[in-house]
């Protein structure tokens, strides 16, 4: 973790996705391969293989029809802030500080070519959120022509994950510097490829700490959780749903034991 | 070592013997020989087998185009409406001057007939190119910080040809990121060296912070 320049202001980026809107179509996985270069196999079937940033799960409540549920649960990289805002799990085990933690946007970043592969990271994330380059990427015919440049292709042996596509973060301040204000970075110019693609508006996406967000504002619904909240990671990605099976089936209760948001209701 | 002999020599019978002294001096001068060579071959030898000169091109001379242009370096290299830079200029930049030979001399003539009237953009060598995986974006330095193209850059815009231009063997990279002088120590040679901790060194007199890795990294 770095010391934030004299000149920056300190913002605390995250996402609130409404599961109950989510239909599981997975445009926000598409638009994330195309925007950030994330390279796919022949044979896309393995899925532990395969490289995503973000990935739609299928939850079920387990019950039989005709009171069978399911929820799709599209998940990239949680960008924990840890205990102090500044301590996620896979920055802390990183032998090469490949991994850091960006104190000026409370993203997590990883740096591919300072990656050396031990994959500790991997072993530290308790969401599967990194994933590791087995070969070297391989597009298609001429598809590598249609890479962005904005993103650097990776190579084989090292790390990748969602970085809440940062490139277009350094694009809108780039423009504010252009504009003469580098402070002056609205809810509107930096927003992720996934948020913007997704068709039922499940994904939403800004400063945690500004009022002015709609991130601020549904991060503090009653029905607003976060994915294994209580090991301490402090995730930067909440979820929205109304449904308490979704609640009890993303983090680990008693069998006895209400989610936070429906315990209040009967006390 | 000598130092040693002499000890030794010094304390049981009070001779030192000019031998010993003479061959060890005769060793420390062969050492003192190989090593100089050694230096020699590595700071004159080994840039030779590092870099390799690239030739350009086309050979562009600044100084006689900012006689002739409206608006200065813009007219050539400029900011777009999102804050990026343009960079190298395009064939867009040139038509309207060179859309026929001229008939001024050879280069002239070859940049016109292989690049203007084929349409082809010149696939020029780029000084100042960082890696891929750097993130560089001139509006915080030239908007934010207002510093002089020449900063950065040193004095190719009041060059009248481009300089020589070599290229890492290994890593393909411009010899400007690490600096014509393999030491690296003194006054640059063409312009300021770009190594990573270049960079981070003028933040930190600048900015007060070295910066996060996203930064300057995509
Ligand atoms: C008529 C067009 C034109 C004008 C005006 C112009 N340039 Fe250039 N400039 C070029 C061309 C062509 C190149 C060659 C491209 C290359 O080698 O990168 C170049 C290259 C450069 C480079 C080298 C970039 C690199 O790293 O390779 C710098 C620096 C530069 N110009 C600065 C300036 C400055 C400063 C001015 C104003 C004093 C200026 N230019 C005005 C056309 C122009
Ligand atoms: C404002 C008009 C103008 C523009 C724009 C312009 N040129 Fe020129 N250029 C000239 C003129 C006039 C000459 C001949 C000058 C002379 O020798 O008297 C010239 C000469 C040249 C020469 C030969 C000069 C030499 O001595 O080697 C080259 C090469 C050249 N230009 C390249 C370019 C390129 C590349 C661009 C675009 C980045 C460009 N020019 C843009 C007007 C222009
Ligand atoms: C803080 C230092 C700095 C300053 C100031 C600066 N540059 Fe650069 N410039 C760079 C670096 C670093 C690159 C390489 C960027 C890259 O490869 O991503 C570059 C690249 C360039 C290029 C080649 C871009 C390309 O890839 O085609 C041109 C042309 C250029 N600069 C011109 C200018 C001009 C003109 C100015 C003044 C208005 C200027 N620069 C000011 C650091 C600087
Ligand atoms: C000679 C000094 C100097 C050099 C060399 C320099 N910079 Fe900078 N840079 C600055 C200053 C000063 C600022 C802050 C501008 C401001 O906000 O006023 C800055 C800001 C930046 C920013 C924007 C930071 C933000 O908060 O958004 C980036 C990115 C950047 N520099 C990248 C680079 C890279 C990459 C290099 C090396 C290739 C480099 N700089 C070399 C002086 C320098
Ligand atoms: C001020 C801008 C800046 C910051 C901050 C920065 N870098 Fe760099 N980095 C560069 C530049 C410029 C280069 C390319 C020049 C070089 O090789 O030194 C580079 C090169 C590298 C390379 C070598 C890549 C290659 O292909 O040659 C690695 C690895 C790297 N940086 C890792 C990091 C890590 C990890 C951090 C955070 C702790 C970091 N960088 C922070 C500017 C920066």
């Amino acid at each position: 973790m770095q010391k934030i320049p004299s000149h920056t202001k300190a913002r605390h980026y995250g996402m609130v996705i409404d599961l109950d809107k989510c239909t599981g179509c997975a445009t926000c996985m598409v638009a994330c391969y195309s925007e950030n270069n994330v390279s796919f196999r022949d044979d896309e079937s393995v899925k532990l293989l395969s490289i995503n940033w973000i990935q739609v799960y299928k939850l079920t409540n387990g019950k039989p029809f005709p009171d069978t549920e399911v929820c799709y649960l599209p998940q990239p990289c949680m960008q924990c802030d840890g205990k102090d805002f500044g301590h996620p799990p896979c920055v802390s085990v990183c032998p090469a500080v490949a991994t850091d933690f960006d104190s000026p946007t409370g993203i997590v970043s990883q740096i591919t070519t300072r990656c050396f592969g031990c994959r500790y990271c991997m072993a530290a994330c308790p969401y599967h959120s990194r994933k590791f380059n087995w070969w070297d990427p391989v597009w298609p015919a001429d598809m590598q022509n249609y890479l962005s440049p904005d993103v650097s292709p990776r190579m084989r042996g090292v790390i990748e994950k969602c970085t809440f596509c940062y490139h277009r973060f350094q694009q809108a301040r780039q423009k504010a510097y252009a504009e003469g204000n580098p402070e002056d970075i609205g809810e509107d110019d930096y927003q992720t490829a996934c948020t913007q693609a997704c068709p039922s508006g499940a994904i939403t996406f800004g400063d945690l700490d500004d009022p002015a967000h709609e991130v601020y504002k549904l991060k503090n619904n009653r029905y607003a959780f976060r994915l294994l909240e209580r090991l301490g990671t402090n995730p930067s990605v909440y979820y929205l749903s109304t449904r308490k099976w979704v609640h009890r089936a993303c983090d680990n209760y008693l069998e006895n034991e209400e989610p936070a948001a429906f315990a209040n209701k009967q006390a | 070592m000598s130092t040693q002999t002499e000890n030794t020599s010094n304390a049981p019978s009070n001779e030192p013997s000019p031998k010993k002294g003479a061959t060890g001096w005769v060793i420390f001068a062969f050492f003192v020989i190989g090593f100089g060579f050694s230096l020699l071959g590595g700071w004159v030898g080994f840039p030779k087998m590092l870099y390799t000169e690239v030739p350009h091109p086309i050979d562009f001379n600044h100084a006689l185009h900012m006689n002739l242009v409206y608006d200065g370096c813009n007219s050539c290299h400029y900011f777009r409406e999102d804050g990026s830079f343009s960079g190298s200029p395009t064939l867009n930049e040139c038509r309207d001057c060179h859309g026929f030979v001229m008939g001024i001399n050879e280069n002239e003539e070859k940049f016109v007939e292989e690049y203007v009237l084929q349409d082809k953009e010149v696939p020029w060598n780029i000084f100042s190119k960082q890696p891929d995986c750097v993130y560089f974006s001139h509006a915080p330095h030239v908007n934010g910080a207002e510093m002089d193209c020449a900063a950065c850059h040193g004095d190719i815009g009041d060059s009248e040809s481009l300089r020589s231009y070599q290229e890492n063997r290994l890593t393909g990279y411009s010899r400007d990121i690490w600096g014509w002088n393999m030491s690296r120590l003194g006054e640059p040679e063409h312009a300021p060296r770009m190594k990573m901790m270049d960079c981070v060194n003028c933040h930190v007199e600048e900015t007060d912070s070295q910066g996060s890795c996203f930064q300057c990294h995509k």
